[in-house]
Order: structure tokens, then C-alpha cells, then sequence
């Protein structure tokens, strides 16, 4: 099973190097991780896509939530989360295939990003879900190199924010 | 108040109470040791190996439920602090690490000892900080002492770069700090409390399971008025042993690779098991699919990642030992059902008449067993009394043969499994109970791992008793070859011989007995025991003995394999392939 995770973490250094040692030690699989400032200039957001056919999710949160950098982890739940990736696709376009390329790259909103004389590299921005569907249509037309960003996602427009992080004072 | 970064290091050491911290200076700690020498009122012991000042550190914090600081200067000396770190964080001690670093501008050249210590350590670590600004420093170190405490204890580190330790600040200690990343549960749950009172309640044969979190929490006292009142049988892990009193009637030993047969049956025959403090270890559990087949499981623990991590949890309860079982032991006192567990309570005593730890007391040699009963038998009674152990065979007769009735007085290295943790971590108990007497019972084998720190003991005035249980090899390692290597024994032989431990112990200036023979073994160890200096006795045993009962790795608990008397299979210390694969170590 599949599961995203919304991470904040305090914009400290080493904190991404903290969790992803604490994945690889306790055997968690990431598939991707994209990390990027939020509305917060002292916290940054992490999204993980995890497999968790061999440990629970539970317990990579539980062990995500240890970590004293970590401020919060929340599942982002499918229908209640909107989640996007950008990728970037460079496929093999002699002139003769260019049009055809170009027109399914229209059904995918896929924008045309650069044009050579033999390629064209395809930007989308989209539901990661329809970027593996453009990638595996294109690949038969020759996919010569591909970068995805990894998915990054929020709640919902009608979910209300999460609480900020509360503030763990000691006396 | 205007300092250098190292002042402001010591005073904030003096404001969190320390008094006794170990280490060794180098060139990127120099500034700290400078300012020591300016003064401060926490005492330095100075060790002879950075990784026996980690483990002073740790039988420090062991000893007294504080929490153990150490020092070291940068590469080498930060390196070899890791073991001490990894053994802190398997078992959740409380440790501080300061370590210096090479300047802020060097760091990332590779310059002279530079090494990344935080870098090595994430795996190992609570949290870690790399002070860039003398300013964050009384922050650092106040959170620091509050994560190593706080939640589940362990280690953390404070890597401070030389040119911090030199730079000026405008010195106060903080009041308070925030940590928004780290919330420890403070209380449990009251309905998860009231579910394991009820629980517990209905239960025939319950068994409180636990482990050393108890001693970390402080929750001994709550631990014995809870299984008194409900008239619970306990059995205590290796790092449990001392959290509930062992001549208690309601103790029913140690579970686990070389627990009793007795201990193993309570628990694994039990109908419900409440864990307190423990983890499903692989050396309590055997064969986690076979674990307590028939048990609904109470899981107590501070630490929520622990719950069902191992085995599953029925009724978990995340929160602080002490407040939990207190609240548990209310909610079964309101509950005043008469307790069920008398006809269970006896099967256990029945079981422990039929099953005692046994060896065969034969031949010319002395037997290791013998040494740790008459330790036990020289010191049973006294209240000062503090034991450490290596790694091995000698450690899992210790666990066996000795009986701990007071919190903190047995500490062992159990999640590592670390050789040489013994002799440090006694002079670490020393230093926090110098009114105690400690003594460390080790191998030959883990004695030469950190017998320097003998020298520690005598100069430092922190006399500690060190016992050999010298068998002349790697036991624990020539049992496993022994037993599922079909005895193809490799690289496992010490010589008992070599060196004379009492001679190096004399170079120590320490005191040093040799017993040959068991005439002379009680009253070497008496001698030791009341000379109040550091003295060194190097029992030599017979080699063959192996330490039953045992456990198989990945067996199943119930299926422990156990000593067998003259009529059974002979593979227990089989004297006379022993002799012939390999000659034993020259007496
Ligand atoms: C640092 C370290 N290295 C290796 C081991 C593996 N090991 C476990 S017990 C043992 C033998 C210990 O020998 P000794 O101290 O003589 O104790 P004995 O088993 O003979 O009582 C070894 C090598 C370990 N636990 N720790
Ligand atoms: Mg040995």
C-alpha cells in the first residue's frame, strides 16, 4: 500500500538528513520526497510517498514523530487531499511526428517547454497519476530523458487548516 | 554575565545540577579544558579511552537515574565515543555528548581531526547539535538535557566548533526553552488505563512483563504497590533486573535466551501480559510467531512507536510509567474484586521447584556458576551493593545467580550486547554512588577491552571489584560454535594464562588475587570486597561450561534448550570433544 505524508519540520540543518537516515535504517521504503518552504519561514514541508508493504504506516509515523525536528505528520488522504507533480519529459520528435506528439500533449495540457530539431520537451503539472499516463504514452515515441519533481500536496479547500504546531515550553 | 563559549558550557553543566563528568581532552576541546582548569564545580574524571568515558557516563546515569555527561575532542576522540552513543540508544540512557569540532571556517576541508560526528551519529541519537553561534549554546545545552530526559531516555550530542568555545557571549541560562518538535506524552490515557484495570481484573494467569523503562521513569515503588495489590508475578528483563526486589515472592525471575525455564513458562503461559517499560526484545521473545501464544497484551510504555512494533498491543497506554501504573493500580483498587491469580501464583512457585537452574558441580575445575553464588552468597543482605557486567557467559550467570532487591543495582549492557561495557560503567557507578560498593563481574574476554580504565579507578579514588570469570576463551561465542556450528570452534581461544591479571592489576595499582581452585575462591573475593580499594580477581573456571538454559535464536521460547544431568544428552559442556578439537587454555 501507497501513502503520502505531509511533513512539517522545523527549517533547521539536518532535519531532511534526520528523516530520511531514519527511512533507510528502519527499512521504510520512500518512492519520493520533495521538500520546499512553506507559508512559515521557520518551517518546511516535506512530502513523502512511502510503500508500506512491510512495516505499518503507524509505526513510520510514530517514528517519524519522534524526531525533535519533526512539528507534524498527517496523512494526505485520497479525495481529500489535492496532490500535484511537475515533470519535465524530453521525447523524440522528427518533424514528421511532431504535430501528432504535440496534439496528444494538448489532451494532457502538457505545455510544450523547448523545441529542437529532433525533440520537444513536454512541462505538465498535474495529478501524478496523469503524469504516469502522458509518460507511458510518449514512451513508445522515444522517451530520451525524464525528471519528475515527486508529488507534493495539500488538504482540501473545504478542510480547515490543521493547528499550528504547539509550543512544547518547559517550565 | 560575559564569558567564552567554554565558561558558558560549564556553567550551564553547574545549572542542570551535574557534578561528575568524564572525558578526555584534544586540540578542538582545549578551550573547554582551559576553562575547567579556571574552575567549576563539576568534577572531571579523566578517562583513558573516550569510549570508557561514554561508559562511565552511562553507569553514572544508570546508577543514580540522572542524566551521564561525557566529553572528547574531535575525530578520534568523537569516534570513539559512537559505542558508548549506540549502547546509550539501545538502552535508552540518558546521556550528554560534548565533543569538540575544528573551527567553524575549517569545517567541510577535511582539515587536521575533523570529522562529522553529528553526521555518524543521526542513526544513534535522540537529536544532535552542531553549535554555529556561541549565543545558541545555553540554549543548546538546556534542550539537550531536557530530550536526553525526557520522553524515552537517551543519548544526544553537542558537537561545538573550537572558534564557539573561544567567541564571547553575554551569558544567563535559560528558564525555559521552546521545542515545538518535542512533545513527550505526559499522561496516559484515561480510558486505555481503565480498559487495562478491567483487563487485568478478568485475567487468571496475569504476569507484569517488565522492562528497564521502569528504572527509567522512576516507577519502581508504583510497580511493587501495583503487583502487590493485585497479587501480579513479575519477571524483570536483563535491563529491568533490580526494578522489582528478586526475593520477593512475587518475582518469577528473568524471561528470555538464558532465562529460567520457569521465568519462560510464566510468561509465555500467561493469559494476559502487561508489558511496562519493555520491547519485545528478540532475546525475551524467541520466535515472535510462538511469543505468549494464549496472552491478550497490556502494552505500557512511553515511547508510542514501541507499541505493537513487535507484537501486537490489545490495550496500549502512551504515557509516563509513574502516573500510569499509580492510576492503573487505582482503577483496579475501585474495581475491589478479590484477586484470582493464588492457583497461577502457585503453578509458577511449582514450576520453579521443578525447574532450577542447575549445573554440574563435578570434576577438579572450578565452575563459573560457584563464583557468582558465593558473590551472591558473600553479599546477600547488603544494601550498597552495585553490580556491572561485560558481554558473554559470565553476564547471563550474573543476570542468573545474583539477586538484586534495590532499583539501580545491576547495569548491564543489553540492547548492544557491548564487551568492555563493565569495568567503565562501574567507575561511572562509583563516581555517582561513591558510597556503594561496585563491583564489575567480567569475562576475560571484555576485560581486555577496557582494563585501562583500572588506571581511572585507582587514580580517580573510585576503587571498584572486578571479577574475572576467566574461562580462557570467548564463551558465549565457543557455546554458539559449540551448539549450532557443530562444534567447529575458530578463533575463540583467550588463554587463561595470558596476561596475569593479577600482575596487570598490581602494575594498576590495584589489588590482584588469582583462584585456581574453589578452596580459594570465597576468600579471595572476601578480601576484595572489603579492602575498599580497586582490586582485580581472576577466577579461573572450567572452560567447557556452558550457560543453560538457552533459547535458541529464532526458537521458540518454550521450546528453551536446558542443562541435562549425567542421563540426558550429553551435549552440554561435552567434555571429551572439547579436548580433543582444540587444547584448553594452560591453567
Ligand atoms: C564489542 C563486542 N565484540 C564482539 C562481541 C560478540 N561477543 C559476544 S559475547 C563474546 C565473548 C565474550 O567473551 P568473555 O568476555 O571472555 O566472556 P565469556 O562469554 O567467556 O563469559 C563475544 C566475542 C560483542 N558482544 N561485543
Ligand atoms: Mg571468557
Amino acid at each position: 500500500m501507497k501513502h503520502t505524508l505531509s511533513v512539517l519540520v522545523e527549517n533547521k540543518p539536518g532535519a531532511l538528513t534526520r528523516i530520511t537516515s531514519m527511512f533507510a535504517r528502519r527499512g521504510f521504503n520512500i518512492e519520493s520526497l520533495a521538500v520546499g518552504p512553506t507559508e512559515r519561514h521557520d518551517v518546511s514541508r516535506i512530502t513523502l510517498r512511502v510503500d508500506c508493504e512491510t512495516m505499518p504506516l503507524e509505526q513510520i509515523e510514530k517514528q517519524m514523530h519522534k524526531l525533535v525536528n519533526v512539528l507534524r505528520v498527517a496523512e494526505l488522504t485520497p479525495g481529500e487531499s489535492i496532490e500535484r507533480e511537475l515533470a519535465l519529459m524530453k521525447v523524440s520528435a522528427p518533424p514528421g511526428k511532431r504535430a501528432e506528439l504535440m496534439a496528444l500533449g494538448e489532451v494532457f495540457n502538457a505545455r510544450v517547454a523547448d523545441l529542437g530539431p529532433d525533440a520537444i520537451v513536454f512541462e505538465l503539472c498535474c495529478a501524478p497519476e496523469d503524469v504516469d499516463s502522458f509518460e507511458e504514452l510518449v514512451r513508445s515515441h522515444g522517451l530520451q530523458e525524464l525528471v519528475r519533481t515527486g508529488r507534493i500536496g495539500l488538504g482540501r479547500a473545504n478542510k480547515p487548516k490543521p493547528n499550528r504546531p504547539r509550543q512544547h515550553v518547559l517550565a | 554575565m560575559k564569558m567564552n563559549g567554554a565558561d558558558a558550557i560549564l556553567r550551564c553543566l553547574e545549572a542542570e545540577g551535574v557534578d561528575v563528568m568524564f572525558g578526555l581532552p584534544g586540540g578542538a576541546i582545549l578551550p573547554l579544558y582551559d576553562a575547567m582548569a579556571r574552575g567549576t564545580t563539576v568534577r572531571h574524571v579523566l578517562a583513558r579511552h573516550e569510549q570508557g568515558a561514554g561508559h562511565m557516563a552511562e553507569g553514572y546515569a544508570r546508577a543514580s537515574g540522572r542524566v551521564g555527561v561525557a566529553v572528547a575532542t574531535s575525530g578520534p576522540g568523537a569516534t570513539n565515543l559512537v559505542t558508548p552513543i549506540a549502547d546509550a540508544w539501545m538502552d535508552s540512557t540518558p546521556l550528554v555528548c560534548i565533543t569538540g569540532q575544528v573551527r567553524s571556517f575549517l569545517i567541510g576541508t577535511d582539515a587536521f581531526q575533523e570529522c562529522d560526528i553529528t553526521g555518524i551519529t543521526i542513526p544513534i541519537v535522540k537529536h544532535s547539535w552542531l553549535v554555529q553561534d556561541v549565543n545558541e549554546l545555553p540554549h543548546v545545552l538546556k534542550a539537550a538535557f531536557h530530550v536526553a530526559a525526557t520522553g524515552r531516555c537517551g543519548p544526544v550530542l553537542v558537537d561545538v566548533p573550537r572558534d564557539v568555545q573561544e567567541a564571547e557571549l553575554d551569558f544567563s541560562y535559560p528558564d525555559s526553552i521552546s521545542l515545538p518538535g518535542w512533545k513527550p506524552p505526559r499522561r496516559g490515557h484515561a480510558r486505555q488505563i481503565a480498559a487495562a484495570a478491567t483487563a487485568v481484573a478478568a485475567a487468571e494467569r496475569p504476569i507484569l512483563y517488565v522492562g528497564g523503562g521502569t528504572l527509567n521513569a522512576h516507577a519502581t515503588d508504583e510497580l511493587l504497590e501495583l503487583a502487590e495489590s493485585a497479587r501480579l508475578p513479575v519477571v524483570t528483563t536483563l535491563m529491568a533486573k533490580s526494578a522489582f526486589p528478586e526475593s520477593h515472592e512475587l518475582h518469577a525471575g528473568w524471561p528470555g535466551m538464558h532465562g529460567p525455564k520457569w521465568s519462560n513458562w510464566a510468561l509465555n503461559k500467561a493469559d494476559l501480559i502487561v508489558a511496562v517499560g519493555a520491547r519485545f526484545d528478540d532475546r525475551v521473545t524467541g520466535k515472535v510467531s510462538a511469543f505468549a501464544p494464549g496472552a491478550t497484551i497490556v502494552h505500557l510504555d512511553i515511547d508510542a512507536a514501541e507499541i505493537s512494533k513487535i507484537r501486537h498491543a490489545d490495550i496500549p497506554v502512551v504515557g509516563p510509567l509513574k502516573p500510569v501504573l499509580t492510576q492503573l493500580k487505582k482503577e483496579l483498587d475501585e474495581k475491589k474484586v478479590e484477586s484470582r491469580t493464588e492457583p497461577w501464583l502457585r503453578q509458577i512457585d511449582e514450576w520453579r521447584e521443578q525447574f532450577p537452574l542447575r549445573y554440574r558441580a563435578d570434576g577438579e575445575l572450578l565452575k563459573p556458576q560457584k563464583v557468582l553464588e558465593t558473590l551472591q552468597e558473600l553479599t546477600a543482605g547488603r544494601s550498597d551493593v552495585i553490580w556491572t557486567t561485560g558481554v558473554g557467559q559470565h553476564q547471563m550467570w550474573a543476570m542468573q545467580y545474583l539477586q538484586c532487591d534495590r532499583p539501580r543495582s545491576f547495569i548491564s549492557s543489553g540492547g548492544l550486547g557491548t564487551m568492555g561495557y563493565g569495568i567503565p560503567a562501574a567507575v561511572g557507578a562509583k563516581a555517582a554512588r561513591p558510597d556503594a560498593t561496585v563491583v564489575c563481574v567480567d569475562g576475560d574476554g571484555c576485560f581486555q577491552m577496557t582494563a585501562q580504565e583500572l588506571a581511572t579507578a585507582v587514580l580517580e579514588e573510585l576503587p571498584i571489584i572486578v571479577v574475572i570469570v576467566n574461562n580462557g576463551y570467548l564463551g558465549m561465542v565457543r557455546q554458539w560454535q559449540d551448539m549450532f556450528f557443530n562444534e567447529r570452534f575458530s578463533q575463540i581461544r583467550l588463554t587463561q594464562s595470558l596476561p596475569d591479571y593479577a600482575a596487570l592489576a598490581r602494575a594498576y595499582g590495584a589489588l590482584g588475587f588469582l583462584v585456581e581452585s574453589e578452596d580459594e575462591l570465597e576468600d579471595a573475593l572476601a578480601q576484595a570486597l572489603a579492602s575498599g580499594r580497586t582490586a582485580v580477581v581472576d577466577a579461573r573456571v572450567d572452560p567447557r561450561e556452558h550457560c543453560f538454559p538457552m533459547i535458541p535464536a529464532g526458537a521458540a521460547a518454550l521450546d528453551l534448550v536446558e542443562f541435562e544431568d549425567e542421563n540426558g544428552d550429553p551435549r552440554p559442556g561435552r567434555d571429551e570433544v572439547a579436548t580433543r578439537s582444540l587444547p584448553l587454555g594452560t591453567p
